[in-house]
């Protein structure tokens, strides 16, 4: 029997088939590498989005293209709240690490707005190119840019909706390791998003403009 | 996260510090105020039309994305090679490799493809039955 190829000594114990004994882990120590590991996979999936728009970008259908679509002051103002978000988390990292639960709070907060004023001028950009009868569905450039722009949208929309999470977290059990570990994954989450806009910002606004 | 830290840093110091190293007020600054400057150069190059050629100005703005993805993979996202017993890293430059062979082959593949294809102008498209 196999037990006993396994086990030749034969003591009638049960043949170890795994190792018992599991490595000591701090609880949550590898979680800001496993997240790391989906914002690669999340990253994936932008790269696909962005090919996609290079693929399909010009096949404007005989409507208009990015140069009679695009207003560069809106995605400039847009472009500056992501990146004014970005280090308003940083200084909440910073605060977080000096121990100060009402300035983690009050940063926390000013971040969150700044998000939602991104959402707020992105909505009010497909809400105007909808009305205008630019929507996803006239032509193969529009479908991809809404696919690329939107499904960036959404992550922030997530991403407000975690923070808004961990403020009442913060707030309810205040600055726990768990709670850091989470403000830090968010934080990771955050600056990939701010990461993944330059691409937008430059590959479908700079150079839609120029083309 | 290397076995050593494991072993020798106990206690909740070690599960705030999980492996990835913090910025300080004066790193967030640099990278901010760097990206700040590497935003507004390639807004101005389109919107002031400042280099004729627009294949040069698309590779130059190309080129300013490039840079400010590094600043905040360095100022904002705190990578480094240590990070993570440098796992980190690791997956950052397999999801690059793959990254380049899906952008640039599905560009390449399809314009290909487009070329190989009937002669047609938009206008004749739209004209289409």
């Amino acid at each position: 029997m196999s037990t006993q190829a396994l086990n030749p000594a034969g003591g009638g114990d049960t043949p170890d088939f795994y190792v018992r004994e599991e490595e000591h882990h701090e609880e949550g120590g590898s979680t800001l590498l496993g997240f790391w590991i989906y914002l690669m996979s999340d990253c994936l999936i932008f790269a696909v989005l962005f090919a996609t728009y290079a693929v399909l970008g010009h096949n404007y259908a005989g409507g208009p293209g990015q140069r009679q679509l695009f207003e560069l002051p809106l995605i400039a103002l847009n472009t500056s709240m992501l990146l004014l978000s970005s280090i308003t988390y940083g200084f909440a990292m910073l605060a977080m690490e000096k121990n100060r639960t009402a300035q983690v709070q009050g940063w926390l907060a000013i971040t969150g707005l700044f998000g939602l004023g991104f959402l707020g001028i992105e909505l009010y950009e497909f809400s105007h190119l909808i009305m205008e009868g630019h929507g996803p569905w006239s032509s193969g450039f529009l479908s991809s840019f809404f696919t690329l722009v939107g499904t960036h949208g959404l992550h922030v929309t997530f991403g407000t909706i975690w923070l808004v999470t961990l403020m009442v977290q913060v707030a309810q059990k205040g600055l726990i390791p768990a709670n850091r570990r989470r403000l830090m994954c968010l934080s990771l989450f955050w600056h990939f998003l701010d990461v993944i806009w330059i691409g937008v910002f430059t590959v479908v606004y700079l150079m839609g403009v120029l083309s | 996260m290397s076995s050593d830290t494991n072993t020798t840093a106990h206690g909740h110091d070690h599960d705030e510090h999980g492996g990835a190293s913090h910025g300080t007020f004066r790193s967030y600054m640099t990278g901010f105020i760097l990206s700040v400057i590497l935003t507004a150069i390639p807004f101005w190059i389109v919107m002031s039309d400042a280099i004729a050629n627009h294949t040069i100005a698309a590779l130059t703005i190309l080129g300013f994305a490039l840079v400010q993805v590094i600043v905040h993979m360095i100022y904002f996202l705190h990578m480094d090679t240590k990070s993570e017993g440098g796992w980190n890293m690791l997956a950052l430059i397999f999801t690059i490799i793959l990254l380049v062979i899906a952008v640039s082959g599905s560009i390449w593949v399809m314009y290909h493809l487009d070329t190989n294809m009937m002669p047609m102008t938009p206008v004749e498209a739209s004209n289409l039955p």
